[in-house]
């Protein structure tokens, strides 16, 4: 099922009447593709999550159409859209075991999608199976790990085979040996069941590695929509650029001038047919080619040793961040003592944006 | 070490010991012994024998078959009446976002209020005098039936008053502790629960109530230990002459027997006691039992 949002806008009135409006969700407009997993991925407080109430119809949106299909669902109530809801606390009902929690959407049902007993108990097995829960049906919810929860949880929301499964911060709860298995096994059964998927997450590592595509959005607006390693590569903004890939993309003051980009007094790249300006310049760790004739100086602090790869840590006047970090190949030797380092620079990792927009130029 | 740990520890305990050595364990026990003790005087500190003769006596005194029957009917019905009315206000109340503080506020005052205060205002309602019907009294005759002075009437009216009374008085108390409860269920089961299609009634039922149920549960058990209890509210409403009121309860019996004009009783006071002790022990141990598989603790 296609999830269409047409302008999407939910405003939250203030508190109180000398408060401002909050506009979580601004203008969102954006074709869902059918049977994908979808990674809504921001810092916290962007509207990604009420972007999910809003899809669930737990929230209602201040203007804007949500279409699942060709079906206007804007004004539906969530238990008429027909969606699978996974929370990031799970919500199992504590007193409900394993086999009851995932039955109870199924005894919820009306007229002549009512099921007998034997039916349900069928679809809950069937559910359970597909998570690898079916031997813990009798088990209190509070007799489970983190991720046998996690995996009821996604159960029950599947018993019911929703048109579009949302889950929020799936893999936060989890330990960080769990949320990697974990993120495995969510794309599995995503794929087994082809069912169109979008989950919220702030964890652009997360979001990367097992979507199809990632939106990335701030303070309500989307940033950039794509592939995973196409936004990665061709980052819309300096927000984007920063917000993906660990360790995060260094940003240094500089601009262009007479066809190069300057950094400091010394001219990094070239820059031709664009006009001169002041502007960040990004480069991503992996673009730094330690070169003793390259055209970018920086003042060595230090070099950690991760065997396949050397982590160089240095500073330059003109970084923004604490330090620069660049990941170089381990074949590089430094000299204990070395003052400086200079590098060469890959052009497809160095990302220029506006110093005011912070677009790209 | 683990010994001196010891001294300490009991050294620590020894004030609670002894204030419940001597409030409590003392008094029980000595109750106990008042209730053998047959023919026992006050003055003389003389008795004429050890037995049972307290507890036959009492049990065949028709005042204290009365109060006793006064206290069942009580209890049975202000006990889930006041429980039930309670849940539904509260659901109300937390339903509800508006003027809440203030009703809130207004449910509870009866809490604060002193229990004469509130006997005052019911003989307002349910007693007429020389001057005055009371206010229920007079809206019956407006609406054509026909004057009932309650508080001096038969026994069912003055019996109805009394359980209205009761309610209207340990209903704040419940209510507070229901929308505490109330408030404290995470909003997410509900969320899921309405994802999931779940009608409202079923929600109530399946994940509301089950929620709440050691609440729920806890307010059961010391209402009926309260109900059984009742003695204020009846001199209230009807003074202290419950007796001759024929509305009299176990407690009152019991107050009766130690104090009042027939008083000077000891004995049968801790027999009486002693059988009141009794029933609430095993209404809450039946109670425990069965609810044993009905409450969710989570």
């Amino acid at each position: 099922m296609k999830v269409v949002l047409e302008d999407l806008t939910k405003i939250f009135p203030s508190r109180n009447k000398k408060g401002a409006e909050v506009t979580a969700v601004d203008h969102f407009n954006f074709e869902i593709p059918d049977g994908q997993l979808i990674g809504l991925l921001g810092p916290s407080g962007c509207g990604k999550s009420t972007t999910l109430n809003l899809i669930s119809g737990l929230e209602s949106p201040t203007s804007g159409r949500i279409l699942f299909g060709d079906e206007d669902v804007t004004d539906l109530p969530p238990e008429a859209r027909g969606i699978g809801l996974v929370f990031q606390n799970y919500a199992l009902y504590p007193h409900l075991t394993v086999e009851e929690n995932i039955i109870f959407p199924l005894q919820n049902l009306k007229g002549s999608r009512k099921m007998t007993k034997e039916a349900m108990h069928e679809k809950a097995v069937e559910a359970a199976k597909l998570v690898q829960i079916d031997t813990l049906m009798e088990r209190k919810p509070k007799e489970l790990s983190g991720g046998q929860q996690q995996r009821v949880a996604i159960a029950r929301a599947l018993v019911k085979i929703p048109r579009v499964l949302l889950l929020d911060e799936p893999l936060s709860n989890l330990d960080a040996r769990l949320r990697l298995q974990t993120r495995e096994e969510l794309r599995r059964i995503q794929r087994e069941t082809g069912v169109t998927t979008i989950f919220v997450t702030h964890d652009q590592e997360e979001a990367m590695s097992i979507s199809d595509l990632i939106i990335v959005m701030k303070e309500g607006r989307v940033q950039q929509i794509g592939k995973p390693q196409d936004v990665y590569d061709d980052p819309a903004n300096l927000f984007v650029a920063m917000f993906l890939g660990t360790p995060q993309i260094n940003v240094f003051e500089g601009e262009i001038r007479g066809g190069k980009v300057w950094i400091g007094d010394e001219a990094v790249l070239d820059a031709e047919g664009k006009a001169d300006r002041a502007i960040w310049v990004g480069i991503r760790p992996e673009g730094f080619v330690p070169d003793p004739k390259g055209p970018f100086t920086c003042q060595m602090d230090r070099v950690e040793v991760m065997g396949r790869d050397v982590s160089v840590v240095s500073t330059h006047p003109k970084m923004t961040g604490r330090n620069i970090r660049s990941i170089v190949s381990a074949e590089n030797r430094f000299e204990p003592g070395q003052e400086e380092v200079r590098f060469s620079l890959k052009p497809y990792k160095v990302f220029l944006f506006d110093r005011e927009s912070e677009e790209r130029v | 070490m683990k010994k001196k740990n010891n001294l300490k520890a009991w050294l620590y305990l020894l004030p609670a010991i002894l204030f419940l050595g001597v409030f409590m364990l003392y008094p029980l026990v000595d109750v106990c012994v008042y209730s053998l003790e047959e023919n026992f005087h006050f003055v003389s500190q003389k008795y004429s024998g050890i037995g049972f003769e307290n507890f036959r006596h009492v049990l065949t005194d028709p005042y204290f078959a009365n109060a006793l029957k006064n206290t069942l009917i009580l209890v049975a019905i202000t006990v889930p009446v006041s429980t039930g009315l309670s849940l539904l206000i509260a659901l109300g109340l937390s339903s509800i976002k508006k003027v809440r503080k203030m009703f809130q506020t207004v449910y509870f005052l009866p809490y604060v209020t002193n229990t004469l205060a509130v006997g005052l205002v019911f003989w307002l309602l349910f007693r007429n005098t020389e001057h005055t019907n009371g206010l229920i009294s007079s809206l019956i005759t407006m609406l054509g039936g026909e004057t009932i002075n309650f508080i001096e009437g038969t026994y069912w009216q003055k019996m109805l008053v009394t359980c209205l009374y009761t309610i209207w008085v340990v209903m704040p108390f419940k209510i507070l502790i229901l929308t505490s409860a109330l408030a404290s269920v995470n909003q997410d089961y509900y969320k899921a629960a309405r994802v999931d299609g779940a009608s409202s009634a079923r929600i109530f039922r399946k994940i509301t109530l089950p929620m709440i149920s050691p609440t729920v549960f806890y307010l059961i058990i010391t209402g009926f230990i309260g109900a059984f209890k009742a003695y204020s509210d009846e001199v209230a409403l009807f003074g202290t002459n419950l007796n001759a009121a024929e509305m009299n309860t176990i407690v009152g019996y019991v107050y009766d027997m130690l104090y009042s004009d027939s008083g000077g009783f000891p004995g049968y006071a801790a027999a009486a006691a002693l059988l009141l002790f009794g029933i609430v022990f095993t209404i809450t141990y039946v109670n425990l039992r069965f609810s044993r598989n009905k409450v969710q603790y989570m």
